[in-house]
């Protein structure tokens, strides 16, 4: 079984999901890549801060 | 000697045949849509990112929906149903976990759904680059 850490798994997800993104939503190469990082770097930043924000609370 | 102005352009092989068939193929196997239309380099990627997603997800012990008991039940299914034959292989070879009992397993589940949802992203584009609507 993989059992990656929640860390993991959030860029894996965000990995993925970002190519397809960038694939889909843009028409040239280097507009598909620039939203591709753009998302990817959305899907980690907002799991970071709200990861953050749990933790303020939970204090 | 010149063409006349008023003759139609050739169409592209890839603008040729079935306007759905790119749509339908990309949703029962990630890419094909794009390979279809010669979009090797896109058609690529789709498949290994929804391809993984799916495997990631199986091998977090995720589950394949499989029942419609309820609205939630009903929304994974649909999520996981966008995989198109990657659901159906997976469901006649017994793949993922009947229950849920780890929170990696949880994940796992998302995962598979998510993988089906983008996969039906792809295939939409795959019929908008056919139809014209893209590049």
């Amino acid at each position: 079984m993989f059992s990656p850490s929640h860390f993991t798994a959030v860029l894996l997800f965000g990995l993925f999901a970002s190519t397809v993104f960038g694939i889909t939503q843009r028409e040239t190469p280097q507009r598909m890549f620039r939203y591709g990082l753009y998302c990817f770097s959305l899907f980690v930043g907002s799991a970071i801060v709200l990861s953050w924000v749990m933790y303020l609370i939970a204090r | 000697m010149s063409s006349s102005p008023n003759k139609p352009a050739p169409v592209p092989p890839a603008q040729q045949g079935f306007v759905f068939l790119p749509l339908i193929a990309g949703w029962l196997i990630p890419g094909a849509g794009h390979f279809l239309l010669r979009k090797w380099g896109r058609g690529a990627l789709l498949a290994v990112s929804i391809l993984c997603m799916f495997a990631i997800g199986l091998a977090m012990q995720g589950k394949l929906y499989a029942n419609a008991h309820d609205i939630l039940e009903i929304l994974g299914l649909l999520g996981d149903l966008g995989s198109g034959l990657l659901y159906v292989v997976g469901r006649a070879m017994g793949l993922g976990a009947d229950w849920v009992q780890l929170t990696v397993a949880d994940w796992g589940t998302r995962f598979i759904v998510v993988a089906g949802l983008l996969n039906i992203i792809a295939a939409v584009d795959a019929h908008n680059i056919r139809t014209g609507r893209k590049s």
